[in-house]
């Protein structure tokens, strides 16, 4: 397959550019000031009504999709939690096979799977990872809200260094419970794959238009693609409704969350936080998870969020450090 | 049964292993969508799968997976857009995948799986026990045991026939004993491809089928609002594949002769008139059926009963059957630790199928050749001589007895 300089897609230019057609709509049941319902309704604005998803048990699954009053407009399928890969090589290798063999019209057909950062970041990494390796067409959004949102905020191997969860609460004797470091998912898919053409991060908010035109260059690039969307959360985080946005870009602005692409190898950053980030303790401090978190722990969260964008090769996206010059 | 082949039903003869069978099966089928993770002893199946798409004898996608789940996950989602698809696994890598297995089921999606039969874990053993593929008894697949490579391939096709019938739409899972069927060669006559597609048409999902001309959603959280209809339209969904495996067969054998006979969930091996029998299932009947030729030329009156069909169970047919004996011996070759009487899965299948008979035989139970130990045709002379006390005594001695274990 030829490099692509650049990537040939009908680009979202202003905000009166976007499409007006809604194809997730009113019926599901998400909590005001959901961010992964704005992945949901944007990233299928994005693709169009030529798409078929499949969705990973978690929030997504649970609070969107009830039995007569789905929101999908596109069809739709339940997945299980460690399948949004494999459910989207399924749909894929029917339709190639099923266009070949002239069983149905030959069109284009988007297909997207989602999944949260429990299924897709944790369980179903493997299978992420196999999907790939394939040559199919098809787009993977991991949408991360940073806990399992859907049993009632459990901690996930993404939820933030430090943050309380209802498997992490802070107590008398260990104040930090959760002593994780956030998988790197998006940096280690990029690196694992090489033949994979297109890896991105994005904030459903910040900038605008900015992942509605990740999602139109994943589908229109080929091959088995994956974004990697931040999606503050309410209910998990602890912070009034109205603040879903900004804390979005905060986390965005402070370096926590990197934006980047890595378009067949080359890396573009797409909010540039290797200079000017704000101290993270601007986007910790408004959010309740963090509230039990003493100065050190907000120090450490510092030093590792400058050690990313400043000691990492590649910053924000691959946590090698360079090359040891001799032997050991 | 009088039903002759029509001309040209078989196009040539080949010596196959019950794997290689079951992949010729999957090709005539015209299967659209395959799936692969390696596991002995079912993993043949995709050796010969690999190799019929590779020489361009097949036209399917196929997917080497990156786990049993992912497999049965690839091919479920291909099935709700149309797709006929196959799969297949053996013993704890079957098991890994149980969760997709389930689904496939609920999401009434009618994949073909085969199931090379092992045993689980731990401590390792490639060889054949049953309990891998029971374990799907309560879950809503269509299970069957076959014991030749000519039934397998066979019931590759007859398997998605009735699956996919609209009264049906049920996952069909086709076990066959590691080893001793999956790994033996048998010679096969293969259909032509002109057969195959009289007997068995496209696979047709209707207003189910997941394609942007049809937005769907599938599978939408119900809780208990919707659950219980839903699992009882799945219950009369395999009562009517009773009626449907039935005409299967019926229509099988009027295109390729008259291969299977009444009632077809199992076969019986000189049972006309005798007063004990054994039965079990895979490929076990070799040698039992060798101990009832030998007992019958000393003039005992003793049979074979090889159940074909254990999803759905063949209720009112074998309840009818048995009732002609004075004892019958179940061989299980599985285990149900700490389940009544301590005896294996199908011994409480076909005592539970008989108690409401007002005459029925005395069941003992026999637990043999597990992890893919010989049955032998000694041991099953033992199981004869331990039934045929039972139907004196009117009585067992034993509810169930280990044969062939090392004391």
């Amino acid at each position: 397959m030829p490099r692509a300089e650049f990537i040939q897609y009908e680009r979202i230019g202003r905000v009166h550019d976007v499409p007006l057609e809604e194809l997730y709509t009113s019926g599901h049941r998400t909590c005001q000031g959901c961010e992964s319902a704005m992945v949901m309704r944007q990233f299928v604005k994005a693709a169009g009504p030529r798409t078929v998803v499949t969705g990973s048990t978690g929030c997504m699954y649970v609070a969107n999709t009830s039995y007569m009053t789905t929101p999908w407009l596109v069809p739709w399928m339940h997945t299980q939690l460690g399948a949004g890969g494999s459910s989207a090589v399924g749909m894929a290798a029917a339709l190639r096979a099923l266009m070949r063999k002239g069983k149905i019209p030959q069109e284009k057909i988007n297909v997207i799977s989602f999944c949260g950062d429990l299924g897709g970041g944790d369980m179903g990494l493997s299978a992420i990872s196999a999907a790939l390796q394939t040559d199919y067409d098809l787009l993977i959004i991991l949408y991360d809200n940073e806990s399992a949102a859907n049993t009632d905020i459990q901690a996930t191997g993404l939820t933030t260094y430090g943050a309380q969860t209802t498997f992490t609460p802070a107590g008398r004797v260990h104040r930090v419970m959760h002593r994780r470091w956030k998988k790197n998912v998006a940096g280690m898919l990029a690196v694992g794959h090489p033949t994979c053409r297109y890896v991105a991060t994005a904030c459903a908010t910040f900038p605008p238009l900015d992942f509605l035109n990740k999602v139109r260059k994943a589908l229109a690039i080929g091959g088995p693609t994956f974004i990697h969307t931040f999606d503050p959360c309410p209910k998990g985080w602890d912070y009034h409704p109205r603040y879903s946005h900004e804390i979005g870009e905060l986390g965005v602005r402070c370096g926590i969350f990197p934006l980047y692409e890595v378009i067949e190898g080359r890396v573009v950053y797409t909010y540039d936080a290797r200079k000017g980030r704000i101290p993270v303790r601007e986007y910790l401090s408004r959010q309740g998870r963090f509230a039990h978190l003493a100065d050190e722990d907000i120090e450490h969260i510092q030093r590792m969020v400058d050690e990313m964008w400043e000691e990492w090769e590649v910053p924000g996206v691959a946590p090698l450090r360079g090359v040891l010059s001799t032997d050991i | 049964m009088t039903a002759e082949p029509a001309a040209n039903v078989y196009e040539r003869q080949e010596l196959l292993t019950g794997c290689q069978a079951v992949a010729l099966g999957v090709a005539l089928a015209d299967v659209d969508v395959t799936a692969a993770y390696p596991i002995r002893p079912y993993t043949e199946v995709m050796d010969a799968i690999s190799k019929l798409i590779a020489d361009g004898e097949m036209d399917a996608e196929y997917v080497i997976a990156d786990s049993e789940h992912s497999q049965f996950e690839i091919v479920k989602h291909a099935s709700s857009l149309g797709a006929r698809a196959f799969a297949g696994s053996s013993g704890t890598g079957w098991m890994y995948g149980f969760e997709a297995l389930v689904v496939t089921a609920t999401d009434r999606l009618p994949v073909l799986f085969l199931v090379g039969n092992r045993a689980l874990d731990d401590p390792g053993a490639f060889g054949v026990e049953h309990n891998d593929a029971l374990a799907l008894r309560d879950m809503g697949w269509l299970l069957c045991w076959v014991t030749t490579a000519q039934e397998a391939l066979e019931h590759v096709i007859i398997g998605y026939r009735i699956a996919e019938d609209r009264r049906v739409m049920m996952p069909m899972a086709l076990a066959m004993d590691g080893a001793f069927l999956t790994h033996s060669q048998h010679i096969v006559r293969v259909p032509s491809k002109e057969a195959v597609r009289r007997f068995l048409p496209p696979y047709d999902l209707g207003e189910r089928r997941l394609h942007p001309d049809n937005p769907i959603s599938i599978a939408p959280q119900v809780n208990e609002d919707w659950v219980m209809e839903l699992r009882r339209q799945n219950w009369e969904a395999a009562r009517r594949a009773r009626e449907v495996i039935v005409q299967a067969y019926h229509e099988f054998n009027a295109i390729f002769g008259a291969r299977y006979s009444p009632p077809f969930y199992f076969d019986e091996f000189m049972t006309d008139d005798a007063e004990v029998v054994l039965l079990g299932m895979g490929t076990v009947a070799m040698p039992a059926r060798t101990a009832v030729r030998r007992l019958r030329e000393k003039g005992e009156r003793v049979g074979y009963i090889n159940l074909r069909w254990f999803r759905p169970f063949p209720t009112a047919e074998l309840r009818e059957s048995l009732r002609r004996f004075r004892a019958v011996g179940i061989i299980d070759r599985d285990f149900a630790h700490g389940a009544p009487d301590d005896g294996g899965v199908l011994l409480h299948e076909v005592r539970s199928c008989l108690y409401p008979a007002r005459e029925r035989p005395v069941v003992v139970d026999f637990i043999t050749g597990l992890g893919g130990r010989d049955v032998s045709i000694a041991d099953c002379l033992s199981m004869f001589e331990l039934s045929r006390r039972a139907a004196s005594r009117g009585e067992p001695d034993e509810h169930v007895t280990w044969i062939g274990l090392r004391e």
